[in-house]
């Protein structure tokens, strides 16, 4: 399931919702995303996420369905936040319910990965020299390149 | 067909979405970028790194050499940083 939304998130009860009533699920893998209070050696009062909402909900549902081809998986979950976040804020949660732990893991990480590379929000930091968009980082697509398929039947 | 700017690509052409009608033979993404440069100095300036630019026709990635077409759905951004 997806979800992009302002509004703020319960991972406990968002969890126990994910995985109610199935009892096929054996382990669940879940991130949490928060808003740092330091970036690049500048402290930071806030942040505004922006997107490109229909875009985003394309991108993250595409995503899901990726992993649900890739691996075993019983349920998942993204939920993403837009708009203003302070220190401490939750920004982002993705779950991934399988029958063992492996396949949660690995499609936990994947989601977020890809999630980093792929769905369209932008960063834009409130530091002491002002507002500063953020620079997207190579350390993230060097992340999402580890789950590229190669070969001939690879998908992209 | 409608364009629409995202993140520092919004702050420096000033414009959030518009509607264009590019002259014939902007047929490519490739070509409506250059097309844009062409439109005045802060589209210059927003446009100058194509490397830091990423474009979706449609809400799918485009590359330079995809067809756009006057119904089609233009977003300009930087890459992206959620998460």
């Amino acid at each position: 399931m997806i979800r992009v939304q302002q509004e703020d998130f319960d991972v406990g009860k968002e969890l126990a919702k994910l995985t109610e009533g199935n009892q096929a699920i054996g382990g669940v893998a879940v991130f949490v995303g928060l808003v740092r209070d330091m970036a690049g050696g500048s402290g930071i009062s806030a942040m505004t996420l922006e997107h490109y909402p229909a875009m985003t909900e394309k991108m993250l549902s595409e995503i899901e369905e990726e992993a649900k081809q890739r691996w075993p998986l019983e349920a998942s979950l993204v939920i993403h936040r837009y708009g203003r976040l302070e220190p401490g804020d939750q920004i982002v949660m993705v779950a991934a319910a399988s029958a063992h732990r492996q396949a949660a893991f690995e499609a936990c990480e994947f989601l977020m990965d890809w999630l980093k590379t792929k769905a369209p929000f932008w960063k834009l930091e409130e530091t002491d020299q002002g507002a500063q968009w953020v620079d997207a980082r190579d350390s993230d697509d060097a992340a999402a390149a580890r789950w590229v398929k190669r070969g001939p039947d690879a998908a992209e | 067909m409608k364009l629409l700017y995202f993140a520092w690509l919004k702050t420096k052409t000033g414009l959030a979405e518009e509607n264009v009608t590019p002259p014939a033979g902007v047929a490519t993404v490739g070509q409506l970028l250059s097309w844009l440069e062409g439109r005045g100095p802060n589209f210059a300036d927003a446009l100058s790194d194509r490397g830091a630019i990423r474009v979706a026709v449609n809400q799918a990635y485009a590359k330079p050499g995809d067809p756009i077409g006057p119904d089609d759905e233009v977003a300009l951004f930087p890459p992206v940083t959620g998460g």
